[in-house]
């Protein structure tokens, strides 16, 4: 039996004039995964968000978010948290103000929101006006407030935008643990590295049409593992890429290395034959292929 | 709604727009009351456009209020600034799209900011009228102007009806306001182009051609707030101001009602 979805798409079209923002989508998240929603920038994703949640009506297609039919938003907004192209809030009011708004207007309890702003390390700047945060600080304030409503799906765009080190830890552990607790998570980010480390669910998009929806793990297996062979010699790349060749792996140069593609089995193989060939490996590693790799790959870029 | 209203009631409530407004409207208020009293004896006149308004007509029971109705084309200025930089701002701050993801029914958030400018306009035009009355007793005592007639029925009754229809005009003014900034998403333009078509274009063509205030907004709240005039009847005013905003306000909110939320 399948598991039941948090979000379905069909078909989904938006037209700006002649352009195709997003063409012909079709895509399932289940319910309780982790999905990243990754692209380059201009692919399409905001705008995807954005017919999900209401704000544009699609040109063609049709699409449900947790079994409701995304014409009807008020059958399940109260259900979702979300950030949309990164914070938006009133820049006079103070954080604790901004969420009382947004609190208020959504009829949830006032007195969830000292304990969100402790949950995204904003406890003690909660009577700070907005203008005066930091563009990290303006983050974790957008994605507390995406948590109002105790989400069963949270849509967040870019979440890590403007967020340090610690803090981009901080937030994959806050949607890990959202969604071991029965949340669906749907982030988007243009930082494919970082949506590797979280999703189990992968929906990517290029120029307004989705090229992969499925398991994360399933589009990296599909992937033939690399060996990068580092000659002692520079000199050497040319011949290491052919005794690569005629073994019958294809490989090519690149940041001074070899990339063979083969599993680990062909490194003894491989660092044999360049011994017997004069050649000093200076290093030779088996590389799985990066959510990056793969991207690149599939869109030839 | 209610959810609506309280949301938009918070940010109204900020000190610095509630104090700011609130000064804005004690200085309009005090400047109209002074003129009125303290100008009684000029030749140039102590009412609007240069007309003498002597300390008979200050004396009658409508004479404690008079400034106050007096007060209502500036008082719907500071409404009009504050209607449209509310609606927006949502455009220009990016928070219309949190307010349509909490409250997706773009009628039910119109209506309700709508409830909440109405109930600050009700706060601004109190104010204005405590500041008026209390003003007027104090410079008809330094101007000699009678106040027997101030505390009769008949006053008190001029008192409130004079609240009415500054208020009435308040509202429209900002309804005026609320419409130029669904129109154009931007508060600078919404408030520059609302001050500049009220202060300038139907003040002008109004002083130059014969009878056209009859079909400005603008000029048709004002003879609302003063209660009509010998020219416009308070019927014709409040009938014709209301139904050329109400059938704005019906366009922008179907506008708003469709229009993508694109920022």
């Amino acid at each position: 039996m399948s598991s039941p979805l948090a979000l379905d798409v069909a078909d989904l079209s938006k037209k700006y004039g002649d352009r195709m923002a997003v063409s012909h989508a079709n895509f399932e998240v289940p319910m309780g995964s982790i999905c990243g929603f990754v692209g380059p920038n201009g692919s399409g994703k905001t705008t995807t968000i954005k017919m999900l949640l209401g704000l544009i009506s699609p040109t063609t297609g049709s699409g449900h978010v947790l079994g409701e039919s995304i014409t009807q938003p008020e059958k399940y907004l109260p259900y979702v948290g979300a950030m949309i192209e990164g914070p938006a809030f009133y820049p006079a009011l103070t954080g604790f103000q901004n969420l009382t708004v947004l609190a208020k207007l959504g009829g949830f309890s006032t007195d969830l929101i000292q304990g969100l702003l402790d949950l995204v390390g904003l406890g003690d700047r909660g009577d700070s006006k907005y203008k005066t945060y930091s563009l990290g600080m303006k983050q974790r304030l957008g994605i507390a407030a995406a948590l109002l409503p105790n989400p069963k799906l949270l849509v967040l765009d870019e979440p890590t935008n403007g967020l340090d080190p610690a803090g981009i830890h901080e937030v994959r552990s806050l949607l890990r643990k959202l969604a071991d607790a029965g949340t669906t998570v749907f982030v988007s980010s243009h930082l494919l590295s970082e949506i590797e480390m979280i999703s189990d669910h992968l929906v990517m998009l290029r120029l307004g049409k989705v090229i992969f929806s499925g398991k994360t793990s399933d589009l990296l297996a599909k992937q033939q593992p690399v060996i990068v062979a580092v000659p002692e010699k520079v000199s050497d790349l040319d011949k290491l890429m052919q005794i690569a060749a005629a073994a019958g792996h294809k490989a090519i140069i690149s940041d001074s290395a070899v990339h063979v593609t083969g599993t680990s089995d062909f490194s003894a193989t491989l660092n044999r034959a360049a011994f017997d060939a004069g050649i000093v490996l200076a290093s030779l590693t088996p590389v799985r292929a990066s959510l990056e790799d793969t991207f690149f790959e599939m869109t030839g870029e | 709604m209610w959810n609506v209203i309280r949301a938009e009631l918070t940010k109204l409530r900020r000190p610095s727009l509630a104090l700011s407004t609130l000064l804005a409207v004690t200085f309009v208020t005090g400047l109209i009351t002074s003129v009125l009293f303290l100008l009684v004896d000029s030749p140039s006149g102590n009412g609007e456009r240069g007309v003498r308004i002597g300390r008979d007509v200050l004396s009658l029971a409508s004479g404690a209020s008079l400034s106050f109705s007096n007060s209502a084309g500036l008082l719907g200025i500071v409404a009009l600034c504050i209607f449209a930089a509310q609606t927006a701002q949502e455009y220009t701050y990016g928070t219309l799209r949190n307010l349509l993801v909490r409250q997706p029914s773009r009628i039910k958030i119109l209506i309700g900011k709508l409830a909440a400018m109405k109930l600050f306009a009700i706060v601004m035009v109190a104010v204005s009228g405590l500041v008026g009355i209390a003003l007027s007793y104090l410079f008809a005592g330094m101007k000699d102007v009678s106040t027997t007639l101030w505390s009769t029925p008949e006053a008190r009754s001029a008192v409130i009806r004079g609240f009415i229809n500054v208020l009435i005009a308040t509202i429209g003014y900002g309804i005026f306001g609320m419409i130029l900034g669904l129109l154009f998403r931007s508060p600078i333009s919404a408030i520059s182009i609302g001050v500049i078509w009220n202060l300038i274009i139907e003040g002008l063509l109004s002083a130059f051609v014969t009878n056209i205030d009859r079909y400005f907004p603008g000029q048709l709240l004002s003879t609302v707030a003063v209660g009509g005039t010998d020219k416009i009847s308070y019927q014709y005013a409040l009938i014709t101001s209301y139904s050329f905003l109400l059938g704005g306000l019906a366009v922008v909110a179907f506008l708003f009602k469709k229009r993508d939320v694109a920022n």
